[in-house]
């Protein structure tokens, strides 16, 4: 399983030695999606609960016209939950599920920029050491003296569906 | 805009062609003389073999010219069609599909041994009728023809040079050119066909020879043909003045070659189809498809998007318009109202399709299965003209499948045992589709040996499905067979006994909201009736709340409101039931079960629903009123949670959920056995 997990993370270089994200923050940790995934930034919508579903897609939102699952990555991290702020933004990404091409919201409290990674710069997660699960978690790229968290969708999703 | 994909195009083109060869060939079972089908095959093969060829189907156009010089030859009466070359060119049929699929795997193998077959048969066919019609001896005759095509026909690419050609190959001819209706220089269209001809032609074929001639132009053509007696052939027969087109357009005259009657004795299991025979008249159905226009379904799901959220920006307009104390503003929302309201109901009028082509594909289905099972199948379908959503339609498919290919399986005997029991030796399949109320009911009946209760039960009983005698309905017993893993069938066969399949059909029938029906009576047969609603798109449903959320109930589902006393409310914390004239009812919280964790209103309100027999009620804070609820699925993220089956955009924007009825009440009922076992 790792092992073909580790390979959906090198395709995300496949296209070059650069990759386009666009990079957003979560509990103060800050991640990038590639951006031809995303479809569009929205400020915060109302959502509506969903009683029964998993807390990692407990809701979902009206996102013209269609009703698409909002996905709080920072419970697949573990991470504490934030108050929401001005700056909290909701990216929609277009993703494959069960090859269904289908839309979902990720709530972010903040979203930064597009900017280029290099590939030079990344890293695979290191296998210790780490509070995250690295199966969740592409590669870490270095800029500064910190880095950006590639997220590995694929594996965060289909754990959310299995489970 | 872009361009359709050509070779998309030509596949699409394909499969109806395929589809219409292959009625034409099931139709050709029930009458071989069928001149009508005869010539609907041959075109079939002849337009897939040119087009296959243009668009470099080389492999397609190259196997399908040999089908098409074998029924060349019954189509110019040369032999006369046996069961044996429809079944191999219904073989060959398929065959052509798998190419037009996937043109680039390797076919040599299986092409080789169908050509091989069909070689056999037309070999047979030589052997067995060598041509009456030439047998009726080289008597010559004399027949004048006269023939106008349509303004258009050059543009549309008919050659009439080619035309008289082919005249010419049949006998002499003497050809003159009728001028009368070209018209003055200025109002002349060059590209238009002005002339109509006067033939003679001294030939020893059959009339039928000539209007093939016509095959492709016959329908738009005025043409009349005589023949004038023989003898008088000799004389100058006078060309009769020019007449101007007297005849309205429908004058092609449907004449009655003399056929060689050389019937084969059926050797195979005939399947007899009734409709098949009503529906031969094929005239009517073309024209309908000259009317209709070809429409990708993406397009059509696309504008059923669009026309979903115009009814929700309607909706709130409305509201908005409510609040307003504008007169104009809230004429223009009424008008808006009446007008996106009638888009909706034109959309899901677009939406629908007849079951018929549902039905016309269990044709060959049934046709296989005599084969293959021994058995005489009569396939009577009704209903045919009854409309459903198209999404419904496809996925109805994959469960009638199962459920016809049970009816011959287990349903009907074979005919030795049908003589026995004292019914008629074909077996009866029935497929009837009708509407009510809301709902489309398609039936499956068969005049077989019905379903065994014995059978049933103990096999339920030895797969644990049941305790042993256990006390069961008729009903109860007869939904046995839609678990998972049933099968009464003592030996597996081709067609069912493996268990699959049943439970199929109650999956896929659950997903379309539907419910199966089953009755049947030892020795008479068995009938299953499937329920589904119309449509997927948009429901009515009934708005509630519960704590802060909103929710849909459909209202078809709903049998009444009531309020939950308070004595009742109180009451039920032991037990959730309240009595409804005379019958305990259970319920369900939804508080509880969506654990809200608000403060409950004072008077909650309970909402009695129900699937068939079975009733739950539904304990809500309020009931907000009717919603015209336009249907969105949810994402795969959520299909774990079975207690909605989806979702809908309420007037302002929010999202409502609606409730899976279903779940709702078997959740309801397992909480009345528990209650029951506890006491």
């Amino acid at each position: 399983m790792s092992q073909a997990l580790r390979k959906v993370s090198e395709t995300v270089w496949s296209e070059g030695e650069e990759l386009e994200v666009l990079t957003f923050d979560i509990a103060g940790e800050t991640f990038a999606l590639e951006a031809v995934r995303v479809r569009e930034i929205l400020d915060l919508l109302p959502e509506t609960v969903v009683p029964g579903a998993k807390a990692f897609v407990g809701s979902v939102l009206n996102f013209r016209g269609r009703v698409i699952p909002l996905a709080d990555i920072r419970l697949a991290f573990g991470m504490a939950a934030t108050k929401q702020t001005i700056d909290s933004r909701i990216i929609v990404i277009e993703f494959d599920i069960e090859d269904e091409a289908t839309l979902i919201g990720i709530r972010t409290d903040k979203v930064n920029e597009v900017t280029t990674l290099a590939k030079t710069s990344s890293e695979l997660p290191p296998s210790v050491g780490m509070k995250w699960r690295p199966d969740f978690i592409s590669c870490l790229v270095k800029r500064g003296n910190d880095f950006i968290i590639l997220p590995n969708l694929q594996a965060i999703f289909s754990t959310s569906h299995d489970g | 805009m872009s361009f359709p994909d050509p070779i998309q195009v030509f596949k699409t083109e394909a499969a109806e062609l395929l589809e219409q060869i292959e009625t034409g060939l099931l139709d050709l079972t029930y009458d071989l003389t069928n001149k009508d089908q005869i010539d609907a095959v041959f075109r079939g093969l002849h337009t897939l073999k040119g087009s296959g060829a243009m668009f470099g189907f080389d492999a397609l156009a190259a196997f399908t010219h040999h089908c098409e010089t074998a029924f060349d030859r019954v189509r110019k009466g040369e032999v006369t069609a046996t069961e044996e070359l429809i079944s191999v060119v219904l073989e060959a049929k398929d065959h052509m599909r798998a190419l037009v699929e996937n043109p680039n795997a390797e076919h040599d193998a299986v092409s080789t041994r169908l050509l091989a077959d069909l070689h056999r048969a037309v070999e047979a066919l030589d052997k067995a009728g060598a041509a009456p019609a030439k047998a009726s001896g080289p008597k010559e005759t004399l027949w004048r023809i006269r023939f106008g095509l349509p303004r258009n026909a050059m543009a549309n690419g008919t050659n009439p040079l080619g035309l008289l050609d082919e005249l010419r190959d049949l006998g002499p001819c003497k050809i003159r050119a009728d001028l009368s209706d070209i018209p003055a220089l200025d109002a002349l269209t060059p590209s238009d066909l002005y002339i109509s001809w006067h033939v003679e032609v001294t030939t020893a074929q059959p009339k039928s020879m000539i209007e093939d001639v016509f095959i492709f132009v016959m329908d738009e053509m005025q043409i009349e043909i005589t023949a004038i007696d023989a003898g008088k052939a000799a004389a100058p027969a006078p060309v009769p003045a020019p007449q101007k087109a007297a005849a309205p357009a429908a004058a092609a005259p449907v004449v009655e070659a003399p056929k060689p009657v050389v019937q084969e004795t059926a050797s195979v299991p005939a399947v007899r189809d009734t409709s098949a025979a009503a529906a031969s008249a094929t005239d009517p159905k073309q024209n309908r498809a000259a009317e209709s226009v070809r429409v990708p379904a993406e397009r059509l799901d696309e504008l059923m998007d669009r026309v979903g959220e115009l009814v929700i920006a309607q909706s709130r307009l409305r509201q908005l318009a409510g609040r307003n104390a504008d007169i104009q503003l809230r004429a223009v929302s009424e008008d808006i109202e009446r007008l996106s309201g009638e888009l909706r109901d034109t959309m899901m009028v677009l939406r629908m399709v007849p079951v018929a082509t549902l039905f016309g594909r269990f044709r060959r289905l049934v046709h296989d299965l005599a084969r293959e099972t021994g058995k005489v199948i009569e396939l009577i379908t009704e209903g045919e003209t009854t409309e459903v959503d198209k999404t419904v339609i496809e996925r109805l498919a994959d469960p009638l499948v199962h459920l016809v290919r049970n009816s011959v399986d287990h349903g009907l005997e074979t005919p030795e045992m049908r003589r026995a029991a004292g019914k008629q030796e074909a077996g009866k399949v029935i497929l009837s589709a009708r509407q009510a109320s809301g709902e489309v009911i398609i039936t499956i009946k068969d005049d077989g040996r019905g379903i065994d209760r014995d059978r049933v039960r103990a096999k339920a009983e030895s797969s644990g499905l049941i305790q042993p005698n256990a006390a069961l309905t008729d009903q109860e017993i007869f939904q046995l067979i839609f678990q998972p893993g049933f099968s009464t069938a003592q030996t597996v066969t081709n067609l069912s006994g493996r268990g699959v399949g049943m439970d199929v059909v109650k999956r896929t029938i659950d997903a379309l909201r539907g419910t199966i029906e089953v009755a049947s009576f030892p020795g008479e047969g068995s009938e299953i009736s499937l329920r589904i609603p119309l449509t997927l798109a948009i429901i009515e449903g009934l708005l509630v709340r519960v704590g802060g959320g909103r929710y849909v109930i459909p209202l078809s589902a709903v049998e009444e409101c009531l309020e939950l006393s308070l004595e009742e409310d109180l009451r039920s914390r032991g037990r959730s039931f309240i009595s409804l004239r005379d019958s305990l009812v259970p319920f369900i919280r939804l508080r509880d079960l969506f654990h809200t964790g608000t403060k409950p209103d004072p008077y909650q309100k309970v909402v009695v629903i129900s699937t068939g027999s079975e009733r739950v009620g539904l304990v809500v804070d309020q009931i907000i009123g009717d919603h015209q609820t336009v249907i969105k699925s949810m994402s795969k993220l959520h299909h774990d949670v079975a207690t909605f089956s989806g979702a809908t955009i309420l007037g302002d924007g929010s999202v409502a959920l609606i409730l899976d009825v279903v779940h709702l009440v078997a959740a309801g009922q397992q909480q009345e056995a528990q209650m029951r076992i506890a006491g």
